[in-house]
Formats: C-alpha cells, structure tokens, sequence
C-alpha cells in the first residue's frame, strides 16, 4: 500500500552513461534570418533619410554625454549587415550541430534595436535616458510579481493570481495612505493586502485541493472586479481616500553621479530601492539558506521533505503568502510609487507578464529579473516611438510588449524545467 | 537500542492493515519482515516512522514508550529509513539531500555546505563508499543513490534502520554489496529492520524472520528454514515456487526487430541499435535493472515512441512506424508495465476497460452504438475465465486489487487473435496467487503457438518463464542467451559484463 500519493513524476534527466544524439535546432537561425529580412525591408526598401540624435544624458545629470548623431541610412546598412553575418554564423553553427550562443542573439538584438531606433527616429532625437527610466518604472511592478510567482513556484504552487495581488496591492496601498497620511503604512497594507490574495489561494489548492490555476484565474477576476466596483462606487465619490500620494526620488550619495546608469538606477523612489533589496534577498535566500534548501524541497519532492520532517503544506501555506506580499509591493508601486492615485484595473495584465518572466526566467530571481527587464522595456519603447512620431501605426506598437513576450517564452526557452511538484497539491492519506 | 512494536493495529476505514503486531528487534540484529504485497508490510513501518498514528498499540525505543507526531520525532528518537522510492531530491546534490531537515547555519543564516560535505565524506569512508558529495543526486545510478539514503539516515545518528524493499531497484551484484553493508551496520550495533518479498535475501543477511500476511504476524522462522517453509508461511498456502513448463517448441521467427534505436525528448538513445527476433511458441525474456531502455524497447514495438529507427516487422510485414491502432489490430497483445497508468483506466467498470482496445468497430461497436448486451456477456465470460474476483462486471477496475487488475487487463489481450504477444512486468506488486495465474496463462499463450515477449526485472521470473534470455544493459542488448544460464552470469550481465564463453552463444543466436 502506498502511503504517498500521488506519485512526484519523475521528469526527464540525462541518465548517466547513455550517448546523446546531437541534433540540430534551426528555431535560431530562423528567428534571426526573419529579423535580418525585416531589417533589409525596414532600413532598405522603406529606408529614410537624414540624421538620427540620441541623447545620452538629460541637463540635470551630474557628468554630461554628448549627443550622438548617426545617419539614418548609413547606419541601417551597417546594422542590416552585420545581422546579415550574425545569421550566417548562427546558422553555420547550426550545421556543426552547436547551439547559437545567447550572448549572440542578445547583441543581434541590441543591433536591431538600434538600427530601428535610428530609422524610426530619423530627423528627430531620442531621449535614451528617458527611454531606460520609463523601462525600469514599468519594470518595477513586474519584477517584484515575478519574485513572488518565482517563490510560490518554487513551493510547489501555480501562482496565476500575480495580476489579482498587484492590483490588490494597488488599491489597498493607495486608499489606506490617503486615510492614515502615511505613505509607509500605504506600503505594508499593499503587503497585507497581496498575501491575503495569497492566502485565499493557498487555502484553496492546498487545504481544498482546488486546481490551482483555475483558483488563480478567479481571484483575478474577483480582484478586478472588487476593486474596479469600489473604485467607481466609492472612490470617486470621495476623492479623500484617492489623494494621490507619491513617494519622492531621493538620490543615493555617489552612485547617482555615474554617468546614464546613475540617473537610471539610484535616482529613484524606495520602492524601487527596496526591488533591489528583494532581488539580492530572495536569491541569497532561495539557495543559500534553510529557508530556501526547504522551499525547494517542497516544490520539487515533498514525499521527500516529509520524511525528514518538513511540515509540507505549513511552508507552502506561508511562503505562497510571503509572495503574494512581495506581489503586493509591486502594486504598491503603481500607486505610491508611479502615478499617485488607484485607477480603475490599472495593472493592465502586468500579472500575466510577470508570470510570463518566471517561465521566461526558468524560475531564477536574477534571471526572472532580467526577462521582467526586457518586458518592461518593450513596454516603454511603444510609448517613446509613439511621441517621437515613428511611422509604424501605433496599434501595431501597442502590441510589442506581448509579441515580445510570446517571441521569448515560445521561442526562446524551449524545453525547461520547472519545480517538479509545482502545480500538484500534495495529499497526505 | 533496542526497538520494541506492541500489538500495533492501523485501520483503514474497513480494512485492517496492521492487526495487533508484536515484534522487537535487538541491537546488532537484522530482523526480516517478510510479507507478500500488501500484507501490511510498509503500513506498520510507516506507523514506526511517524507518517501514520496506530490505532492502537505502542512503540517503544530501550523500553520508553514513543509518541511520534511526524517523521521529524522518529528520526529525532534514532529511526532511521530507507525507503523503497528513494525519498532525494533529485536535482539537489548528495550533501544538499543529507543536510535537508537537519541543516546546520552560519552567519545570516547561510546554509553549512562544507560541514555537509565533510559529514557525507566522513560516513562514506567509514563504510568504503564512494560518494561525491557533490554529485547530482538524479546523475548517479540507483545503487549509490540508495548508499545517499543510507548516509542520509546514519548522519542523523541513526540507531535503528529501517530497510523497505531495497533490493527491488538494484542488479544481483548491487544486492550483494547492500547485504555486505547491512551485515556491517549490524557488527556496529546497529537495529536493522528488512522488510522484502525475496526468500532469498532473508534467508542470507537476517538473523531472524517474523512472516506478516492480511496484516497479522502468522509466524516466526529461522534463517535455516528452506524456501518452500518460507513461501507457505506467507501466502498461506502451499506454493508452487517454479513454473510447469513443457519444452518450447518453436517455429518459425515471427517477430525480427532489426537495429532498433529509440531517442527521447532531450536526444538521449534509450534504446541502441537492437537487433532480436522472436520465433512462434516461445518465450523470449527481456532481463536488466530497471531503466536500461526495456520500457523503451516495448513501447516502441507498440508504436508508443516518438522517434524510432530501423526495423520491426512481424510475420513478414513491416509494423515499424504504424499508429497504436494499427499495430494493435495487426494482432499484437500488450501488457503495459504500468497497469494503472497505461493499463487500465481506473473510473471505468471491469466490462468498458475490457473493450479499450476495440473501441473503434466491431464486435462490442456497431455504427457508433455500443453493443452493451454483447460487452456484458463477454465481459462476464472473461472474469469467470480469468478468476477476477470482483463484485461483477459493473464495479471500476480502481477498486480492484493489484493481483485482480492485471486478470482484467490480460484478459483484454489475450482475447484477441494474436500474432505476438508483449508482457512488461506482467506480475509487479501482485500477490502470489496472481503471480502464479499469470505466468501459467504467458505459458498458454506460448503453447497455443503465439510468440511471447517477457520483459521483467525480476531474475526469479525471467528463469522461471524464458526459453531464452535477452539482457539489456545501458540501451543495448549485450547477450542472449539460454534459459539454464547460470543466476550469477546474468547478474554480471545485467551490470554490463559478459563473461567470453557467452559472448559466443550470442553470436550462434543472431546466426540462427
């Protein structure tokens, strides 16, 4: 009789010993050829005239870049051509049965972008501090909704509910600073409020067994609806509970002088301080400490954590609430940390995208951080292409964020592996 | 320490798993728990392990009383197990998996890797293991996995320890060695508790035997008594040890497999370039440890895997690379050796699991409609035939035992005409009244003409059922040879070596 079910599947692993056919993947060199292709008919066949600016630092900055200009045509060519060899060689490894190299395809895109930008931009400036800033704000809430979903996963629980936690956050932060006057309980209630939403869906797929993307999915449709029922009914009736309160930037002593990444990174609110304190926190705590060699256990063999006398579903329960107040800080950050004041589902699917960075991220804190990065930065290139007049509709620039997302879970991480429990409630007879 | 079960008794809702079981075992004893599946076994040493409370009875450690919440307590009390599922983190190193529950921290609560490390080196050379405490622990093969389970157990200052099945995952020379480490615990006074199946290994390492069966303790033996003593005293009955089986005589090659090659999803070759046939009337057995690609191997000769090289042809026809339906219905039988998981569809009643494989025509399907007179008619024929014992044919095989579970799915696949026929593990984890069913029902089909492929990796029933024995090592077949090959030849083969005098008679045989 078996005492444990139900059975861990066991995924797949290199068995010592076996020999490993080599076989070859052309999703890279594709990917890199269509681009090279969108490169010819953007830079050549559409290309433009002129010149293009980049602005490199702001008239407040401390040390100050000079301006760089590039012709608009010259630097398509360039930029066509080297993706053109980028490709070649990517597919030439390919033929000897290696892997392109993610450095390689990580520069094909800087290369890119770069050539876009110029083309999209031409007899106009781009502001590239601006363009970085507005990336790292709109990255902020991502990054801390993909810490929690990295943490509830590596737990063992499916964590869809990101979205109802940020939003939750988002609300409950704003409404109970404008009551109390104090932006730091705004920050705690968002954290109360994001494991609450944590805490409804630990109890249903662990104590109740419910499936838990079906729970996650719920609790984001209850979160939206509640908060958008409350902010149409209450809210706007009362602008007092809606004051629109802000943490102010302050600068960090030295740092903040470093040319374009001082403005960047430590010319910012708390809230951003504190993502970078949760990032180094929760890797040094995921697989340097107890706390972590624990969690992980959990999430990837619980008969086993059982046996050597881990309370099973006692550090699920927690650490899903744990990440659903990491979540909530995310939301926070919309309110008190961006715009002020709770607009009506103003997370906009920001919850999906953090999930999506976890996957992306292979569920890595650093990892989920720089896919959170990327997302955030599609975001805001759609908004600086719009004001800068690029002549791609802006419909079609609305979507970049999403494709990019698609393009990288898809395409880019192929065969993963997750924590092997996650998603299975564990039952103990 | 001494350890101490008083009338312990675990009910589960109507069934009495564990009935008033006394038992004490000495330190510096092994004492051999012996019991068929589901005699209650791995119940009463989950009760020990604090997974279950006793209904009631007590344990006791050096004459105290224990009252055990959870695994935690027990280990803390100086229980130690080994389970028959390895309890490891897979992707987690050695010093990782021995360190969890048990951490030690330094500053900022940092986990104490180099302590870890030096624990698994210092266990590991006090009994001559060789383990990296580094290693992955899913990288290394099941016999040093089970060596991390045992230096899991020993770091914990482990006094008495638990053994539930372990043989099961490890080849004959692996066993050897486990024995070797068990006898060495002992002289360390150390507890020893073996729970198994195999009269063999009890009759080598304990010192004494107590024989559980439905759940009570039916009697004490001695490690002098024969096989025969033994096996009586567990099922109840006396038992028929060996197979009564004419001669083969076998006809003409049916099945020719010919460079077979399987890869998996991550480009590993599971199976390597095999090359086999099966003659009409007789029983080619498929030996090895546990993965060394006979779940493969079967699967692909089913049309279950996805990518497959070379060529199977049955009767002269080509079957490589047809849909399930196709080869099913080009008269090949299947006993999946996951019964439960590719078998049988355990919501469904004894009748619906009978007709699975003849869901798309004829004779239980009639333009869409099922004819549920006819299935119920021949389902009712079959369960007679093959003894299931049920409350009819309407209850879901989920409710079955193991042993009654299998009767059904073997007589679906044997209810056909066959042309071939493929056992994988057909009597894993069912009783011996099941098991001896089984194997008279393999030997029919052989003697009815029908080529017959045994995969298990059990070497008592490979002997027992082969004509000839194919030994899988690693992807490859490394030999076939006959059937009264010596055990230990098959063990040194089942590890990879094959001793020169078989090399030949491999050859002769892919002559022949």
């Amino acid at each position: 009789m078996s005492v444990l079910t139900p059975d861990v599947a066991v995924p797949a692993a290199p068995t010592p010993g076996l020999t490993i056919t080599r076989s070859r993947s052309w999703k890279a060199p594709i990917a890199l050829a269509a681009f090279t292709v969108l490169a010819i008919l953007l830079f050549f066949v559409a290309g433009r005239s002129g010149h293009s600016t980049f602005r490199l630092s702001t008239s407040t900055d401390f040390v100050k870049l000079p301006n760089a200009v590039l012709p608009t045509h010259g630097t398509g060519v360039v930029v066509t051509i080297v993706l053109a060899l980028i490709t070649l060689f990517a597919a030439y490894r390919t033929l000897g049965y290696k892997k392109t190299p993610i450095w390689l395809i990580a520069l094909f895109g800087v290369l890119f972008l770069v050539g876009f930008l110029s083309w999209a931009g031409a007899n106009n400036s781009i502001l590239v501090p601006g363009l970085l800033i507005g990336s790292l704000s709109l990255s902020t809430p991502l990054i801390f909704g993909a810490l929690g979903g990295v943490i509830s996963e590596r737990v063992g629980v499916v964590n869809v509910a990101i979205e109802g936690q940020l939003l939750g956050g988002a609300f409950v932060s704003a409404v109970v600073a404008s009551i109390t006057g104090s932006l730091w309980i705004g920050l705690v209630s968002a954290m109360i409020a994001g494991a609450l939403v944590s805490m409804v869906l630990a109890v249903f797929s662990i104590r109740y067994l419910v499936d838990q993307v079906i729970v996650g999915v719920v609790l984001n449709v209850l979160v939206t609806g509640l908060t958008s029922f409350l902010y149409s009914e209450v809210l706007t009736n009362s602008p007092g509970l809606n004051k629109g309160l802000l943490f102010s930037p302050f600068d960090i002593p030295v740092l903040s002088r470093i040319p374009l990444i001082g403005p960047l990174l430590f010319q910012q609110n708390v809230v951003v301080y504190l993502m970078y304190v949760a990032i180094a926190a929760v890797w040094f705590g995921l697989f340097k400490t107890r706390w972590g060699l624990r969690l992980r256990a959990v999430g990837e063999h619980p008969q086993a954590a059982d046996t050597v006398g881990i309370r099973v579903n006692a550090t699920r329960f927690w650490n899903v609430s744990l990440a659903g107040a990491i979540a909530g800080l995310g939301g926070a950050f919309f309110t008190l940390g961006d715009l002020g004041e709770f607009q009506k589902t103003m997370t906009a699917g920001a919850g999906y995208i953090a999930l999506a960075a976890v996957i992306f991220g292979r569920w890595d804190p650093i990892r989920a951080t720089l896919a959170a990065l990327l997302f955030g930065f599609a975001s805001n290139l759609q908004n600086v292409l719009s004001v800068v007049g690029s002549p791609v509709p802006s419909e079609f620039m609305l979507m970049l964020p999403y494709v990019v997302t698609i393009l990288a879970v898809a395409g880019l991480v192929g065969q993963s592996r997750g924590p092997a429990a996650s998603g299975k409630p564990y039952i103990k007879s | 320490m001494k350890l101490e079960l008083q009338g312990i008794t675990k009910r589960f809702g109507a069934l009495t798993a564990n009935d008033h079981i006394s038992l004490t075992v000495e330190p510096g004893e092994i004492h051999a728990l012996l019991g068929e599946n589901g005699a209650g076994k791995s119940t009463l040493m989950n009760v020990l392990y604090g997974l279950y409370q006793a209904d009631e009875g007590d344990i006791l450690l050096d004459d105290v009383v224990q009252h055990f919440a959870g695994p935690g307590d027990a280990m803390a009390a100086g229980i130690g197990m080994v389970h028959q599922h390895f309890m490891l983190v897979p992707v987690f190193t050695v010093a990782e998996n021995v360190m969890l529950g048990n951490e030690e921290t330094g500053f900022g609560g940092r986990l104490d890797l180099p302590g870890a490390r030096a624990k698994v080196r210092e266990i590991s050379k006090r009994f001559g293991f060789d383990v990296d405490p580094d290693a992955i622990v899913e990288e290394l093969p099941v016999g040093v996995q089970q060596r991390v389970e045992i230096i899991k157990a020993l770091s914990r200052d482990a006094k008495v320890l638990v053994f539930d099945e372990p043989t099961a995952v490890l080849t004959p020379q692996e066993t050897d060695e486990l024995m070797a480490i068990m006898r060495q615990l002992r002289d360390a006074g150390t507890a020893i508790v073996f729970i198994t199946h195999k009269l063999r290994e009890v009759r080598e390492v304990a010192s004494r035997i107590t024989v559980i069966r439905l759940g009570k303790v039916v009697g004490e033996a001695s490690p002098t008594a024969s096989n025969a003593e033994l096996a009586s005293l567990m099922v109840g009955r006396s038992v028929e040890l060996t197979v009564q089986k004419a001669p083969a005589t076998p006809g003409a090659a049916a099945l020719v497999v010919e460079g077979l090659r399987v890869i998996d999803a991550i480009g590993q070759i599971v199976v390597d370039d095999v090359s086999f046939e099966v003659r009409r009337g007789e029983i080619l057995a498929i030996a090895g440890v546990q993965g060394n690609g006979q779940t493969e191997l079967t699967e692909a000769l089913l049309g279950l895997q996805a990518r497959v090289e070379g060529t199977i042809s049955l009767d002269g026809r080509s079957i490589t690379g047809l849909s399930v339906r196709k080869v099913l219905d080009s008269g090949v039988g299947f006993v999946p050796e996951d019964r439960t998981e590719d078998g049988l569809v355990g919501e469904f009643t004894i009748a619906e699991n009978l007709m699975l494989d003849r869901s798309y025509a004829g004779p239980f399907v009639s333009r869409g409609w099922l004819k549920l007179i006819d299935l119920a008619k021949f389902a009712g024929d079959k369960v007679a035939e093959f003894d299931v014992r049920s409350q009819g044919i309407a209850t879901p095989v989920g409710r079955l035992s193991g042993g009654n579970q299998q009767k059904v799915v073997l007589a679906r696949e044997l209810s056909r005409d066959l042309r071939l026929f493929v056992a994988a593990q057909p009597t894993r984890g069912i009783d011996v009244g099941s098991i001896e069913f089984v194997h008279k029902r393999i030997v029919a089909t052989r003697d009815e003409g029908v080529p017959v492929i045994v995969v298990s990796t059990e070497l008592d029933e490979v002997v027992a059922l082969a004509d000839r024995i194919a030994v899988m090592y690693r992807g490859s077949i490394i030999g076939i040879v006959p059937a009264d090959t010596p055990r230990d030849v098959l063990g040194l083969m089942m590890a990879g070596e094959v001793p020169p005098e078989y090399q030949q008679s491999h050859e002769q045989e892919q002559l022949a």
